[in-house]
Parts: C-alpha cells; sequence; structure tokens
C-alpha cells in the first residue's frame, strides 16, 4: 500500500496467488466436463442412469453453471478481497437481471399463454 | 478530499490513482458500474432468448432434426450444434480467464517474463475463441440457418453474436496491454490498467459461463 492510498484509507487486500489460482481452473475444468457430462447422459436413453439424471438435467446445469459464476467473481475478479461496495456494483445488477429473466419466462410462459 | 487535492496540487504530483473519498480507486468504481450495466443488458438478450426457445416454425433447430428450407426447397435437416467445438472453446476461454490472473500478477510483482507469457496466452485464446465463433456462425448460414430463417436464428445470432463483440473488444483491449507491456510500459505501479481490462475480460467469461449451458446443453 503506497503512502497516498493509505492517507485516503484505502486497504490493498492481498489478491490470492498463482496456486490457487491454478486449483480454481482445475475446478472450473471439472465442473464444466460435469456440465456436458449431464448434457450426454440426458440425451442419450441408452446411457447408464439416464432415466435418473435426465428429469434433472436443467437443475443440475443451472446449479454447475452458479458455482463457476460465482467462483470467478471471487478470485479472478477479487470480489472476495476486494471492498464490498465492488461486490454490491456487481451483485445488485445481477439480481435485477435474474429478476428481469425469471419474469419474463413467467410472463411468457403463463400469462401470455392463457390468453391465447 | 479538498485538502488532500491541495496538497497534491502543492506538490505538484499528478494523481493518477484517482483516490474517492471511499478510499477506492473512482477507474475501478467505473469498471465495476460498467461491468453490471452489462448484466443487465445480457439479462435482456438471454431472457429474449429463453422466452423464444422451442417457439420457431421451421429449421434448422439446435438439438433435432426438422423441415427446413435449404437450396431453395424444403428438406430435412440434421440438429445444428456441435457440442463438441463448442466445448472445447468454453475449456479456452475459462484459461484464458486463469492466464490473465497470473498475468495481472506478474504485472503486480513486477514479473516482466510472466507478464507477458500469459498475457500473450490469454490474447492467443481469445483469438482462438473468436475465430471458433466466426467458424460456427459461417457453418451454420451454409447449414441454412440465416439471421431471419426462424425465432432461434434471430435470437441465437443477437445474443452469441453480442457476446462475440465483446470478446473481440477485449482482445483488442488485452493487445493493447500486451504492446504496453513489451515496450515495458506496464510497470507495477501501472498494473491498475491491466487489472481493469481483465476485470472486462473476466466479465465476458462469466457471460458466456451462463450462455454455454442455457443456449447450448438446455434442450
Amino acid at each position: 500500500m503506497d503512502a497516498h492510498a493509505a492517507a485516503h484509507g484505502h486497504e490493498d487486500h492481498a489478491h490470492p496467488t498463482p496456486g490457487l489460482y491454478g486449483k480454481i481452473a482445475a475446478v472450473l475444468f471439472v465442473l464444466t466436463a460435469l456440465e456436458v457430462l449431464a448434457f450426454e447422459v440426458g440425451r442419450r436413453p441408452d446411457w447408464p442412469m439416464h432415466a435418473l439424471i435426465e428429469p434433472l438435467v436443467v437443475p443440475i446445469l443451472l446449479i454447475l453453471s452458479a458455482a463457476k459464476f460465482a467462483l470467478v467473481a471471487m478470485f479472478y475478479m477479487h470480489l472476495k478481497q476486494d471492498s464490498k461496495l465492488f461486490s454490491n456494483l456487481f451483485v445488485w445488477p445481477l439480481i435485477i437481471a435474474a429478476a428481469i429473466i425469471l419474469a419474463l419466462i413467467v410472463l411468457h410462459a403463463y400469462w401470455i399463454k392463457a390468453s391465447f | 478530499m479538498a485538502h488532500a487535492a491541495t496538497a497534491h496540487a502543492d506538490s505538484g504530483h499528478v494523481d493518477e490513482h484517482h483516490w474517492t473519498s471511499t478510499g477506492l480507486n473512482s477507474r475501478k468504481i467505473a469498471i465495476w458500474g460498467f461491468i453490471g450495466s452489462e448484466c443487465l443488458f445480457f439479462a435482456s438478450l438471454i431472457s429474449t432468448y429463453l422466452v423464444y426457445k422451442g417457439k420457431s416454425l421451421v429449421g434448422p433447430l439446435p438439438h433435432t432434426e426438422s423441415q427446413c428450407m435449404l437450396d431453395g426447397k424444403m428438406q430435412t435437416c440434421e440438429a445444428i450444434f456441435e457440442i463438441p467445438l463448442v466445448t472445447f472453446g468454453t475449456a479456452v476461454l475459462l484459461f484464458s480467464s486463469f492466464f490473465v490472473v497470473l498475468a495481472l500478477y506478474g504485472a503486480q510483482k513486477g514479473d516482466r517474463k510472466m507478464l507477458l507469457t500469459w498475457l500473450s496466452a490469454t490474447v492467443l485464446c481469445g483469438l482462438f475463441f473468436v475465430g471458433m465463433q466466426v467458424y460456427e456462425f459461417y457453418h451454420f448460414y451454409h447449414k441454412g440457418l440465416g439471421y431471419s430463417t426462424n425465432l432461434f436464428g434471430s435470437t441465437f445470432y443477437t445474443l452469441t453474436g453480442f457476446h462475440g463483440s465483446h470478446v473481440t473488444l477485449g482482445v483488442i483491449w488485452l493487445s493493447t496491454m500486451l504492446y504496453l507491456a513489451v515496450r515495458g510500459k506496464l510497470t507495477p505501479d501501472k498494473s491498475l490498467n491491466l487489472e481493469m481490462a481483465a476485470l472486462y475480460w473476466h466479465f465476458v467469461d462469466v457471460v458466456w459461463i451462463v450462455i454455454f449451458p442455457v443456449v447450448y446443453l438446455m434442450r
């Protein structure tokens, strides 16, 4: 932290090490592989566990995607170490974005279909 | 703030860090504000894709065979997506996020070799991803999927095309950082410039983390 930053009360939080970045990359790779595996099991009736996985493909993909999103945001974008203000600038629009997506899907799936 | 600004003027020091009354850097606040607004932009595109998913009247379709107009006559078209290629592109984009944090680490520690190596790798990964998307669009077009062929084509090209344009912009931004690094102008005290480009790059990555399962894997 330089003297200038100190004078303004700025805290320069330590960022993760390359070793941790590597572990996160490995986890992201595994999660992506699991996404593709879930997709393949879901679309191939002759594969084992197809009947179990097929109805769960969408929730599985959403959970894995959310986990990857959170890992990149927390560790690679440094939201875990940086100021909470940055997290707020990112997370609140994200909540609004998720609400917009959900509202439009519900609107079109139920309300507009019912009007025809 | 006024006191601090006076102190700077008295010392003749040009403040490149732009500290604010929050103690945070104004440029970093700005990039986070921009990224927040981009979340809403992509939310509108993703929700449009989802709302029109499965409502196309003619093919080609993403996951199933369909009847489509090809070479002036209706014929059976195969499913259009090639999951292995896109999965590989997704992995490349994920690894590019890993590479850019290593480059940033090198920039902050003054490790020039680390900075140049990983920043070059990031730019190459970005170029590969853009190339993959250009190939994919070209391939889809020749399989009969134009922008106005059906609802799937319109929403798919709009969503992935806007993401691709963001990736292209990120590659250009990172290439300018690489140019500065090669010329020795990306010193540790200027590493915030790379950090901002890296934040934008990670955002492009997290958007793809959502697009990949939603568009390519959900049937």
